[in-house]
Formats: structure tokens, C-alpha cells, sequence
């Protein structure tokens, strides 16, 4: 269990985290979803007790990090790739981290096994991939066995088998009752691995919500349609009360009746339609316009005028 | 590696998780794994390697030199023992960037993360540094200050003259240049911990022992006189050495200045660990 309140963290002037407030609860995987620069890693880093809050408290089991008898029983994580001297082997790597805590030493072993580095244990971690590196951080998570696991964006630079390796990771965690926190700034990724998500936005939460609700609150449904009498087919719909937008490539997306009922209204009206389609925003759409004020870094690639008569998606 | 659930557990783990241990992680366990770290990177090796050959290498250069010119006129005011130990002048150099890779390594890599979200008592972090690093700085420090001596006394055959370790003085010379060097290497660490920075660290540690005598001593005499016995590299001469000027501390209050030094740097340096983010 990870329990942040009000967490605020400023560098100079700039405000990283604002009043953060959110749980991790056990028994499931938490998404942590927000732009890039948005605060995610500093979040992470306070719930470790590696950057200090300037104000507000984060409490894992119940205690602040720093009071934790037997820190890596408790806590396992994966904060930035490649944070290991390049000239130690994986398995040295581990082992220190392990004398520590008074992990044993066939800990180190099980977790090497685990994550599939056994074979390359022995090598300096300068001449592993990123992938390996990644993979290397992951066992170090799980080197004390403990019930909370924090992941900062474990799948960059893993192929998609290794992707795939990490998500049943995760849900296996979980599985077990471990607290599962997990950030990432990919939707799409979180929606396969994430039961619940925190999203945040320049350093505010934006939402806490069951990545279900997310998907069902936010996947905005909308039928595009062709028509030679698109105008007529406008009238008749808004009449009825549909939302229409008409788009720069003269197509109507229209909201609120649905395709069969779009159907039978041209067929009365009547005029001949070219296209019928239902669309639904993509899940990373839909991430993308929860975060759109939030976004530190724009790179606009649509004038305004453009964006200002396309309607939402 | 498959699409088969992953085990994480420790073997026949139920799910329900295994209890921690009791208790509390210790400085046991931090010294352990101080150690581990130490000995794990190569730099440790070559550091302490040029340690070793400097130290000795050029111990026996400096006496073997002396004893092939050796003319009568030499004697007057000749000091064996230090002649034996003038590589423990350049020793300090690589004795002092190995105090400051100890911990400036961990910040040049981000491993300093791991180790704190292991310890997150960083103060206890930086003393097991220092114990593990002392140890082994001081165990080195005294090997290669005896070996220097005995060697550099059997190189000053007759006519030179030679001491023994019974001679007045002697033995405080050859295990206080040891003490010196570890004393230093402390030093260094706390600057590291200040520091943070491998090069930085480094720089300050050479600024202090090299520049800093070349600034006092263009400070006016009767400034610069009184400063100049504060300096570190002053105390480590009066360390080595038979005889003490007037105007330097006495050995071994010397040397206690010294270890004075590096306890404040690394207080220093551990009151800003708790403070700064790591």
C-alpha cells in the first residue's frame, strides 16, 4: 500500500509535483500515466524516500520510507535504467544490494534466473543492452521478495518479447497480492497491463479511476458520414438532436444517434449515403485529451485554424 | 521469458508473502556490502596498484639515486628514513582519488539510489564507506610505508648512512606516513561526499594539497608562516620526517589535526547527504 497526501515537490520555481494525493492499493497494477514531465519520476522518487517533499507525506505499509526496518523486504524498484556502475557484473550488482538488507545469497541467483540474466551474470553491466539493463533493475526490484513494487517505464528499450514478459510480470505480481505501481506515458501500454490508473498532468493529479472506466468514460463514440446531401441529412439530424460537426474533408461526424438510426433517417429523408461509420476514439486519445493542458512539451503540428474546426477525437 | 506465469518468490513460497526478518538493517550488513562494492570495480585495483608502485617504486629510485652519488658531503643533514618514504608523497594522490571514487562512483552512476533505497539512513552509509575504506586504505598504506623503509635501508649500503626501525623516531615515521596516507584518504571522502562530482572531488583534493601550499607561500612571511603548518601536505611532511621544524605541529598532534580534517569533512558531507536529494 502507497499512500501519497498532498505531496508537493519544487525545483527553484519550477513546481514539479502540486498537492499529489493517491493510493496504490494492493492486489492490483496501478498505472501511472502522465506526459513526459509531468512528474511521475519525481513522484516515484519520493515515494523512495530519495527526493524529500516540500510538502505533504508519502507512506508505504504505513510508514515513511525512511523508517522501514528492512527497506528492500518491503520495497523493490526499477527507478531509471542502467543506475549501475558499468564496471560491476550483474550478479556483484545484486549481491551488494542484497548484503544490505541480509538477503542470502541464492536470493541473488533466483532472481538472475528470474528475469533470465543467469548466463550473463558474470559480465561487466557496461557491455549489456538496454534491454539487459532493464531486465537487471527488474531483479534488483525483486531481490528482497517484497509486497511493493514500483516500476519507472520498466519496458523501455525491452523488444516486444521482452514487453511481453514484463506485463505478465506485473499481473503475476499482482496476482500474488503485491502493490503494483507501474508508470508509463504510453495509454495503450497501461490498458493491457493496468487495473487502475493515476494520471497526472504538470504535476497534478488529473484522475485516479479503474482503467475500465477510463476506457468507457472517455472513448467517445461518434458516426462519420458521406452523403451528395450532407446538408439536408444536418438539418434532419439536429432537428432530432444530434451534435454534428462538419470536418475540413466534408464528412460529418455526428453524436448522439447511432449508425443504424443515422440509416433510416437518410432512408425517410431520403438521400444517398457514401459513408456510415461508427468511430470511437482510440484509448490514447483519449489519454491525450484528459492530458492535453497539461502537456509540458507541445509539439503542434496542426495550425490552430485546423485544430479550432476539427471536432475533439 | 514466456507467456507461462512468472514466479518471483523465493522457491515454495506461498503466495501469502514470507515475513521480513526482525530487527533492523544494520551497519553489519552496510560494511559487508561496502566491501563487496569495493572490490568488485577494477578502478579499486589500479588505484591502489599505483598506490603500491609509487609508493615503493619510487621509495627506491630516490635511495638507490642517493647511494650511487654518494659523497661525504651528503651526510650533513641527511634524513634516511624520509628519503625511503618520499613515495608517499605521490601515494596521496592515488590513496585520495580512490576516497573520492568510493563515493563520487555511486553519483557518476545514479547507483547511489539503489544504495539509499536499500540504507535510507544515509549518514550510516557514508561510516561503513569510511570503515571499509579506511581499513583497506590504512592496511595498503602501512604495507607499502614498511616495505618502502626496509627496502630503501638495504639500498643505502655503506658508506651511506642507514637507520633502523629501532633508530629515535624511526617507527613513528614509517607507520605515521601510513596513518598519513589514510588519514587523507578520509579526507578525500568527505570531500566526495561534499562534492559529489568525480572530477570536482578530485580537483579540490589536489587544489588543497598542491595549490594551497603555493598560495600561502606567496602570502606575506609572517602570514603565510603560520598558515602553512595548518596545511595537510605540511602535516604529512613533519609525518615522515626525523626531525620537525620549529614552526610545523609535532607528529603526532599533527596528525591528530589531521584526522580533525577528515572528520569534518565528512560530517559535512553527511549532514548535506540528508539534506540533498539523492
Amino acid at each position: 500500500m502507497i499512500e501519497g497526501r498532498g505531496l508537493t515537490k519544487r525545483y527553484g520555481s519550477k513546481v514539479a509535483v502540486h498537492q499529489l494525493t493517491f493510493d496504490v492499493r494492493p492486489g492490483v497494477v496501478t498505472g501511472f500515466l502522465g506526459p513526459n514531465g509531468s512528474g511521475k519520476s519525481t513522484t516515484m522518487r519520493m515515494v523512495m524516500g530519495l527526493d524529500a517533499p516540500d510538502e505533504g507525506r508519502v507512506t508505504v505499509n504505513g510508514r515513511p520510507y525512511h523508517d522501514l526496518p528492512w527497506p528492500l523486504h518491503e520495497v523493490g524498484a526499477l527507478l531509471e535504467a542502467r543506475a549501475i556502475h558499468p564496471g560491476r557484473s550483474a550478479r556483484a550488482h545484486l549481491w551488494m544490494l542484497a548484503q544490505t538488507n541480509g538477503i542470502a545469497r541464492r536470493r541473488v541467483d533466483e532472481v538472475l534466473e528470474i528475469v533470465g540474466l543467469t548466463s550473463v551474470a558474470g559480465q561487466r553491466v557496461g557491455k549489456y543492452s538496454l534491454g539487459m539493463g532493464q531486465r537487471l533493475g527488474i531483479a534488483a526490484a525483486l531481490l528482497g521478495d517484497p509486497g511493493v513494487l514500483l516500476f519507472d517505464e520498466p519496458v523501455n528499450g525491452l523488444d516486444p518479447d521482452g514487453i511481453r514478459w514484463v506485463r505478465n510480470l506485473l499481473k503475476g505480481l499482482a496476482r500474488e497480492g503485491r502493490t503494483v505501481f507501474v508508470s508509463s506515458h504510453l495509454m495503450s501500454e497501461m490498458a493491457l497491463t493496468a487495473d487502475e490508473v493515476v494520471i497526472i498532468g504538470k504535476g497534478r493529479l488529473i484522475a485516479q479511476v479503474s482503467t475500465e472506466e477510463l476506457i468507457s468514460q472517455s472513448s467517445q463514440r461518434f458516426v462519420r458520414v458521406r452523403s451528395p446531401g450532407i446538408a439536408a441529412l444536418r438539418d434532419a439530424l439536429e432537428r432530432d438532436g444530434a451534435t454534428t460537426v462538419s470536418e475540413d474533408d466534408g464528412s460529418l461526424s455526428v453524436r448522439g444517434p447511432d449508425a443504424t438510426a443515422i440509416g433510416e433517417l437518410a432512408a425517410r429523408i431520403p438521400v444517398t449515403l457514401h459513408e456510415l461509420s461508427p468511430q470511437s476514439a482510440s484509448l490514447e486519445e483519449a489519454f491525450m485529451e484528459l492530458t492535453e493542458d497539461s502537456v509540458e512539451y507541445h509539439g503542434d503540428v496542426t495550425p490552430p485554424a485546423a485544430r479550432a474546426g476539427s471536432g475533439g477525437g | 521469458m514466456s507467456e507461462v506465469e512468472v514466479r518471483t518468490g523465493a522457491p515454495g513460497a506461498a503466495p501469502s508473502r514470507p515475513a521480513s526478518p526482525s530487527g533492523h538493517y544494520a551497519m553489519r550488513g552496510l560494511v559487508a556490502s561496502e566491501w563487496t562494492k569495493l572490490r568488485t570495480v577494477r578502478s579499486t585495483m589500479w588505484t591502489l596498484a599505483i598506490t603500491v608502485l609509487l609508493g615503493i617504486g619510487l621509495g627506491a629510485l630516490a635511495t638507490a639515486e642517493t647511494r650511487a652519488h654518494w659523497t661525504a658531503s651528503n651526510q650533513v643533514g641527511f634524513d634516511a628514513t624520509r628519503t625511503s618514504l618520499i613515495g608517499v608523497f605521490f601515494g596521496q594522490f592515488s590513496i585520495g582519488v580512490l576516497g573520492v571514487l568510493v563515493m563520487s562512483a555511486e553519483y557518476g552512476t545514479g547507483t547511489i539510489r539503489a544504495t539509499f533505497a536499500a540504507a535510507p539512513r544515509r549518514p550510516r552509509v557514508l561510516l561503513a564507506k569510511a570503515a571499509v575504506f579506511g581499513a583497506v586504505a590504512l592496511a595498503v598504506s602501512e604495507v607499502v610505508a614498511f616495505v618502502a623503509y626496509f627496502l630503501g635501508q638495504s639500498l643505502l649500503s655503506a658508506p651511506a648512512i642507514h637507520t633502523t626501525i629501532g633508530s629515535p623516531g624511526a617507527l613513528r615515521a614509517v607507520a605515521g606516513s601510513g596513518l598519513y596516507l589514510c588519514a587523507l584518504g578520509l579526507f578525500a571522502l568527505g570531500l566526495a561526499a561534499i562534492i559529489r562530482h568525480t572530477a570536482g572531488a578530485i580537483s579540490a583534493f589536489i587544489g588543497i594539497l598542491l595549490v594551497l601550499p603555493i598560495i600561502v607561500s606567496a602570502l606575506p612571511s609572517s602570514i603565510g608562516i603560520d598558515i602553512e603548518r595548518f596545511l595537510p601536505a605540511h602535516i604529512g611532511q613533519s609525518m615522515v620526517s626525523l626531525h620537525t621544524g620549529v614552526r610545523s605541529f609535532a607528529p603526532w598532534p599533527g596528525f591528530l589535526l589531521l584526522c580533525g580534517y577528515a572528520l569534518a569533512a565528512l560530517v559535512a558531507g553527511a549532514a548535506l547527504l540528508v539534506r540533498r536529494d539523492a
